[in-house]
């Protein structure tokens, strides 16, 4: 994904039936491609949290902001600078591990601070909670072995609560 | 409080709303709320095909303001007002429109006449809702009213299945309430403009020399005409006023430059393509105002005011974007120019009301009468119409070259005059729209200008009218072609004329008028056409249709080609050769 186009939007909307397809039918609209979108209730039920990630040009996306927030049903829209947040994906992977192999997918779940989730005769259930790029990272190493079964839950994403100032702002405070 | 069924709850909730009258045809699925509209002071108008009813229900929002109302069935009933949903959500037209659905436990069952309403309306409304109970109905309408009439007005369907107002089922039961307001925590329209913003515009109008008020149908929406005419004559701007916005200013004013655009007139197009300031108000940049937007207005600064925040910079980033209502901006932008002093503080702009003096004077919109023993000229039919009726008519229009003649020909007085289909080019629109503009000003004279294929696809709601006696008048301006395709066609295509050819015998239209009960005439030369005329406007019992048999060659000028820049307009041979005259 090129980062230039790389875009997070959180975006808090009423928990209601429907509201996942206005969102989502907005960049369908515009043939932008939706690279990851997860959605679950916040911790007021009357609210859900989208977090959805597009690749596209700001200008367009500017557009589709717009359009986005005169949806009746969306409340707020925050753009999340990968810089300025928090990102975490959640990775669970089937994964063929026989013999040798059993304990090199052990190992290498360890060395990334996954978990063993079950354990088959011939194949391990792992997951993965990080970055998006390490849990890309964790799947690519996991290729080679052979994935039976791959799920994503594409990125979720808050605010980082202390933002760490840019230099030059500091430098003209210290001035 | 009283226990009611949620079909009761609807019509009482309507009543509350001030619905005055529904435009509608009953199905199984909302039967139920037929029940009740029987015991209810609320007039239905029954039309003959669902897009009527939605058509009706705009051209009533269009004269009045208020939110038209149409209610209909599930399944084909909901699919045949698509079309009016997708027009009013174009042209921003405020529209509630109940739908009736299959019972709840039938949703997604393909059950009989089921369809996906809220799923086919979702982008071509404001919003939607698919009711679940019948507790929700009042709520529900409270909501639905309050979307459709405030910030960007907009249509909003509320499909209501039947068990949840049906009195034999338990789950249409209910305490009766009325909300006092609506919660809806995402939804808060922006009304009064930043002042900050408003002092910026305000200097930037009083330091433009060459400046244009680009007025859009928002003026219209926003009951802003008479801001609209206090700010130009205040800064002695003149005023474009785009397809949706005709009426809006008075065409007689002398700041008036009438219609810019596509086929817009020279003076209009020219102004905007020099201006060094566009103050633009409720109007959104459209394809075919803007020409190839690369090469509109390039010289010029631009100030944005919509209620719509995301208008602003969609097809041009403005150098002052103001979010609010346009007439509660145009106010204030009126406060802060006096404060500045007014007319006194606003440069010489004597050249460049000179050069378009000039403008006007060279290039007026123009046709060749036609010579004894021609077929009418459309442009003249419509001049005749406006000659011979109060200057407060309301017209409607099809879509096609008929629509933009009446918007070049027509005089325009009065705000909220004009019924017109601008955003989707809707075929169809006028008889419908003319109907409901009759039932929200019946003190008013209607007349529907209507091409022959336009007339075709919605002429049967001419039942509709005499059966309601709405005494509307029609005039078919039979080409005998899809008029506008085969101008296309002759300019861009090589005059081929693939499928465009409608016989100007089949139908009869004054048979098929006087079969759906109309006083119905045909008029083929000039000395007739005054007399048809008022002979149309003293019947006022039943609808006229006046079918004015015109010439088939006749073509929209000046036309700016799809996709060329503004500065290419085509003036056509009338005009051109008028300005030569004054060379
Ligand atoms: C429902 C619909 N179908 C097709 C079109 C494309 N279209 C635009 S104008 C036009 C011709 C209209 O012909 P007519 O009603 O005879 O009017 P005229 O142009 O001759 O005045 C057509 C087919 C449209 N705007 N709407």
């Amino acid at each position: 994904m090129n980062a230039a186009q790389h875009h997070t939007l959180s975006v808090l909307v009423e928990n209601k039936a429907g509201v996942l397809a206005r969102v989502a039918g907005l960049f369908a609209r515009r043939g932008f491609n939706i690279y990851s979108l997860a959605v679950a209730p916040t911790e007021d039920e009357r609210f859900s949290r989208i977090t959805v990630v597009v690749d596209v040009e700001s200008a367009p996306l500017e557009q589709v902001r717009k359009q986005l927030f005169k949806l009746i049903n969306v409340i707020e829209i925050q753009e999340l600078a990968p810089g300025d947040s928090i990102e975490r994906e959640l990775l669970m992977a089937t994964v063929r591990a026989e013999g040798a192999q059993r304990s090199q997918v052990i190992e290498l779940t360890a060395v990334f601070g996954g978990k063993v989730l079950d354990v088959g005769h011939d194949e391990l259930l792992v997951s993965l909670e990080d970055v998006p790029e390490r849990v890309d990272d964790f799947e690519d190493l996991l290729r080679p072995f052979g994935i039976v079964n791959l799920q994503r839950t594409g990125r979720i994403a808050l605010p980082k609560l202390r933002k760490v100032p840019p230099v030059r702002s500091a430098r003209a405070a210290s001035s | 409080m009283d226990e009611i069924t949620g079909g009761e709850a609807l019509i009482r909730s309507l009543e509350l709303e001030g619905v005055e009258v529904i435009f509608g045809l009953p199905g199984g699925a909302i039967l139920p709320v037929y029940d009740p509209l029987l015991d209810s002071p609320i007039r239905h108008i029954l039309v003959r095909h669902e897009q009527g009813a939605g058509h009706m229900a705009e051209g009533y929002a269009h004269v009045t303001g208020r939110p038209g109302v149409a209610m209909v069935t599930s399944g084909p009933g909901a699919t045949n007002i698509v079309t009016p949903l997708c027009d009013a959500f174009m042209d921003s037209i405020p529209m509630v429109v109940i739908t009736g659905q299959v019972p709840t436990k039938a949703i997604g069952s393909d059950a009989f006449q089921e369809c996906d309403t809220t799923g086919i309306t979702l982008s071509v409304t404001k919003h939607n809702f698919l009711v679940t109970s019948a507790e929700e109905i009042p709520w529900t309408i409270r909501a639905a009213f309050h979307i459709a009439r405030t910030g960007r007005p907009g249509p909003v369907l509320v499909d209501v299945p039947k068990d949840v107002v049906d009195p034999k089922n338990p789950n249409s039961r209910m305490r009766w309430y009325w909300p006092d307001e609506v919660d809806l925590p995402g939804y808060k329209p922006t009304v009064q403009g930043h002042p900050r913003k408003i002092q910026e515009a305000a200097e930037l109008i009083s330091r433009s020399v060459r400046p244009v008020i680009y007025a859009g149908g928002g003026i219209l929406k926003a009951r802003a005409s008479e801001a609209l005419l206090e700010l130009a004559e205040l800064t002695g701007i003149p005023v474009v006023t785009t397809l949706m916005a005709r009426g809006a200013f008075p065409d007689d004013h002398e700041l008036a430059l009438g219609m810019p655009g596509m086929h817009g007139n020279y003076t209009a197009v020219t102004a905007m393509q020099k201006c060094d300031l566009l103050i633009a108000l409720g109007s959104r940049f459209d394809d075919r105002v803007t020409g190839n937007p690369a090469t509109f207005a390039r010289d010029a600064k631009v100030i944005h005011v919509d209620i719509d925040p995301a208008e602003l910079g969609k097809v041009r980033t403005p150098d002052v974007p103001i979010v609010g209502d346009c007439r509660v901006v145009i106010e204030q932008l009126v406060e802060a120019i006096r404060k500045m002093g007014g007319r006194d503080c606003q440069p010489d702009r004597s050249e460049w009301m000179a050069t378009i003096r000039d403008w006007q004077r060279r290039y007026p919109l123009r046709y060749e009468p036609s010579l004894p023993g021609e077929d009418l000229k459309p442009q003249f039919v419509i001049e005749q119409i406006r000659d011979h009726t109060p200057d407060d008519t309301i017209v409607s229009v099809g879509v096609g070259q008929h629509q933009m003649w009446a918007s070049q020909y027509w005089r325009f007085r009065h705000p909220h005059t004009f019924v017109c289909s601008g955003g989707l080019g809707t075929m169809g629109f006028a008889i419908p729209a003319a109907i409901g503009a009759k039932v929200g000003r019946p003190d008013r004279m209607v007349w529907a200008i209507d091409g022959d294929g336009c007339f075709q696809m919605t002429a049967q709601e001419l039942v509709t009218a005499t059966c309601e006696r709405i005494p509307i008048k029609v005039a078919v301006l039979n080409n005998a072609y899809l008029g506008m395709v085969r101008q296309w066609q002759e300019l861009f295509y090589e005059e081929r004329y693939s499928e465009v050819y409608l016989s100007p015998d089949i139908p009869d239209y004054v048979k098929w008028a006087e079969a759906m009960g109309c006083e119905a005439m045909r008029v083929e030369t000039p000395e007739e056409v005054g007399p048809a005329i008022e002979k149309a406007n003293e019947i006022d019992d039943r609808p006229v249709v006046v079918e004015f048999r015109v010439d088939t060659r006749e073509k929209v000028y000046p036309m700016v080609p799809a996709g060329a820049s503004n500065d290419d307009i085509i003036l056509g041979p009338a005009i051109s050769k008028g300005s030569e005259d004054h060379d």
